[in-house]
């Protein structure tokens, strides 16, 4: 209230009057404090979101990136043009091919990997979890110029393939090996995320409930299927949602190791987006990472459901 | 959820053990499995190292071999800080890596103890937007960012590739997750003793928020030391490029006969966070676990 100023410190104003200020001093306090995050929220979320909605309207071009309110609405027409565009549907048919086979994979040797820590061994635990992490905090340009040399005709992998006894595959110019390669490598970047988070999800099983199991003589095989599977259930919820989120954004994979290629084999979504984006046709673009934003909101939204039931 | 609650507040240090429930021998097996497994998941590291000692006559005359001639070939980097500009990347890298994480450490843990312990209103609302900013793909928005960057006539600059990581919200996550366990009473004592709020938040709550900042610090790092595709886009000059857009840029103009000048960039990039990896691993394994949400 502004009406009557309260009087500056006296220490005997009636209890309500402080309780009162010091609830308003906290407003401001709260909001000061937060600011940062908002301008930064504003500017490079916020704004950027329903700029991305508004312009994938419009006809916007390179020359119109200074003045993004002088372009003309053109309706639906970038999403018809992208959605009928055959290269765009074969991203989002590659994309869906990652996630399905991706997916999987990587939670499962994440889950396997997870048990073998967690089955009662003592040394080297925390070693080998540090090794099977090591991966994901790895540069992806560094590994994508790796993969490229290690997967080349002659390379070092086809080179250990024929000390084997097996005549490696041409890796990046055949379409399925190439989805291979990519694959490979995403995996290896995703599979120390599985295992930490399975990890905790496995020490959150209290210890009395494997020893009754295994009282009641259960093996151990029998237990993992009937037991520890079903009670880290929301763990494993959590890590398909996740997982499902990284293989739908997958972008440096494809962009950095078979630009896209052999003939569009191995473009995502998002590496079709920036490709796009680099070729200069912004609309195209921005109409095209709208649709993985939708894919991506849909897939996150089923996240939050996942992890507010959960708690 | 005790995975998203536990990565920033407690990290384990050593996973807790369990009794053993097998016998002997399939103990054995375990460690044969995991052994192997562990191969197989450096093999990578192994092959850019010795990689990166190899000359291009090497490559030419026997492109799969895994070991080089020399391990005391060093031209490769001596070509990578000579002729490739890496030594200014790898300054670019490190200005926006340090300035990104100082903001962060700063403005992260100021938002995130205002959400947990300054009760305003709204505050919920700028909660959901942690949410949300977290999200968003990075890849669905980098366009109209850009538009943005181009209207404040920062692209091409260092200022513009660390503006939008000042603030992660995965960072406001963390620390708005931890400083939930700090006492209200602790903050309500020193109101009354005439602290201001800043103060408060200086003396009282920064050394509080310690393990948190840490996990902070350690996930903005890595989180901008690896970062591509927005610099990528924002960084138009070589000046301005930094160590994975350099590396980038270098690999997409190369013949496979230059592996050996690249594998030495790859490392370039790694070690840093190799080295950091080892002293802190806790840390990282904290943070990033935490971060899978991003």
């Amino acid at each position: 209230m502004t009406v009557t100023a309260p009087p500056a410190r006296t220490g005997r104003t009636p209890a309500v009057r402080p309780v009162r200020r010091r609830r308003a001093s906290h407003a401001g306090t709260g909001w000061l404090f937060v600011s940062p995050f908002l301008a930064v929220f504003a500017l490079f979320t916020l704004v950027p979101v329903v700029m991305a909605v508004g312009l994938s309207l419009t006809d916007i071009r390179v020359a119109d990136l200074r003045t993004p309110f002088a372009v003309g609405l053109t309706g639906l027409d970038n999403y018809e043009t992208v959605l009928g565009n055959a290269a765009f549907r074969r991203a989002l048919l590659n994309t869906a091919v990652y996630v399905v086979i991706g997916v999987p994979v990587t939670m499962a040797i994440g889950f396997v990997l997870a048990l073998a820590l967690d089955s009662g061994i003592r040394r080297m635990r925390n070693t080998f979890r540090a090794i099977f992490y090591v991966p994901v905090i790895a540069n992806v340009v560094a590994a994508a110029v790796l993969w490229q040399y290690a997967f080349t005709p002659n390379g070092p992998v086809n080179e250990a393939l024929s000390g084997l006894g097996i005549t490696g595959p041409n890796w990046l110019n055949e379409p399925a090996w190439a989805v291979t390669t990519v694959l490979l490598l995403t995996i290896w970047r995703n599979i120390g995320t599985c295992m930490v988070l399975f990890l905790a999800g496995l020490q959150s099983v209290p210890e009395e409930v494997h020893e009754a199991a295994a009282l009641d003589g259960a093996g151990y095989w029998r237990r993992v299927f009937s037991m520890t599977i079903p009670m880290v259930k929301p763990t494993t919820l959590l890590v398909s949602v996740l997982m499902s989120v990284n293989f739908l954004n997958i972008f440096e994979e494809p962009y950095l190791v078979t630009r896209g290629g052999p003939l569009g084999s191995t473009e995502s979504i998002a590496s079709w987006v920036n490709e796009q984006f680099g070729f200069g046709n912004i609309s195209g673009s921005l109409a095209g990472s709208m649709v993985l934003l939708v894919v991506v909101v849909v897939v996150s939204a089923v996240q939050m459901r996942v992890l507010r039931s959960d708690r | 959820m005790t995975t998203l609650a536990a990565p920033g507040a407690h990290p384990h240090a050593a996973i807790p053990p369990r009794p053993t429930q097998g016998r002997s021998g399939s103990v054995l097996a375990v460690y044969a499995g995991l052994t192997l497994f562990s191969l197989l998941m450096l093999v990578p590291f192994l092959l850019v190292l010795l990689g990166s000692f190899k000359t291009q006559g090497e490559l030419t005359r026997d492109p799969g071999a895994w070991l080089p001639e020399s391990f005391a070939n060093l031209s490769n980097y001596a070509v990578l800080f000579t002729e490739k500009n890496f030594g200014r990347y790898f300054l670019n890298s490190g200005v926006v890596s340090v300035v990104v994480v100082v903001a962060n450490v700063l403005f992260a843990s100021l938002a995130g103890y205002a959400l947990a312990k300054i009760p305003f209103r709204g505050r919920s609302l700028v909660f959901s937007f942690v949410v949300i900013a977290m999200t968003v793909p990075f890849v669905a928005v980098f366009v109209p960012q850009f538009v943005v960057l181009v209207q404040m006539r920062l692209v091409d600059t260092l200022v513009g590739i660390a503006l939008p990581c000042l603030v992660m919200p995965i960072a406001v996550f963390i620390v708005r997750q931890f400083a939930q366990s700090i006492p209200d009473e602790l903050l309500e004592a020193a109101r009354i003793d005439g602290a201001s709020e800043l103060r408060i938040f200086t003396t009282i709550v920064m050394p509080l928020l310690g393990p948190a900042l840490a996990t902070v610090a350690i996930l903005t790092f890595l989180n901008s030391w690896n970062y591509f595709l927005w610099p990528l886009v924002v960084a138009q000059s070589a000046d301005n490029y930094t160590l994975p857009v350099g590396l980038a840029v270098a690999s997409a103009a190369a013949n496979t006969t230059d592996y050996g000048v690249l594998l030495a960039g790859s490392v370039t990039i790694l070690v840093p966070v190799l080295v950091l990896f080892l002293f802190l691993q806790r840390w990282f394994i904290a943070g990033v676990a935490t971060s899978g949400l991003k």
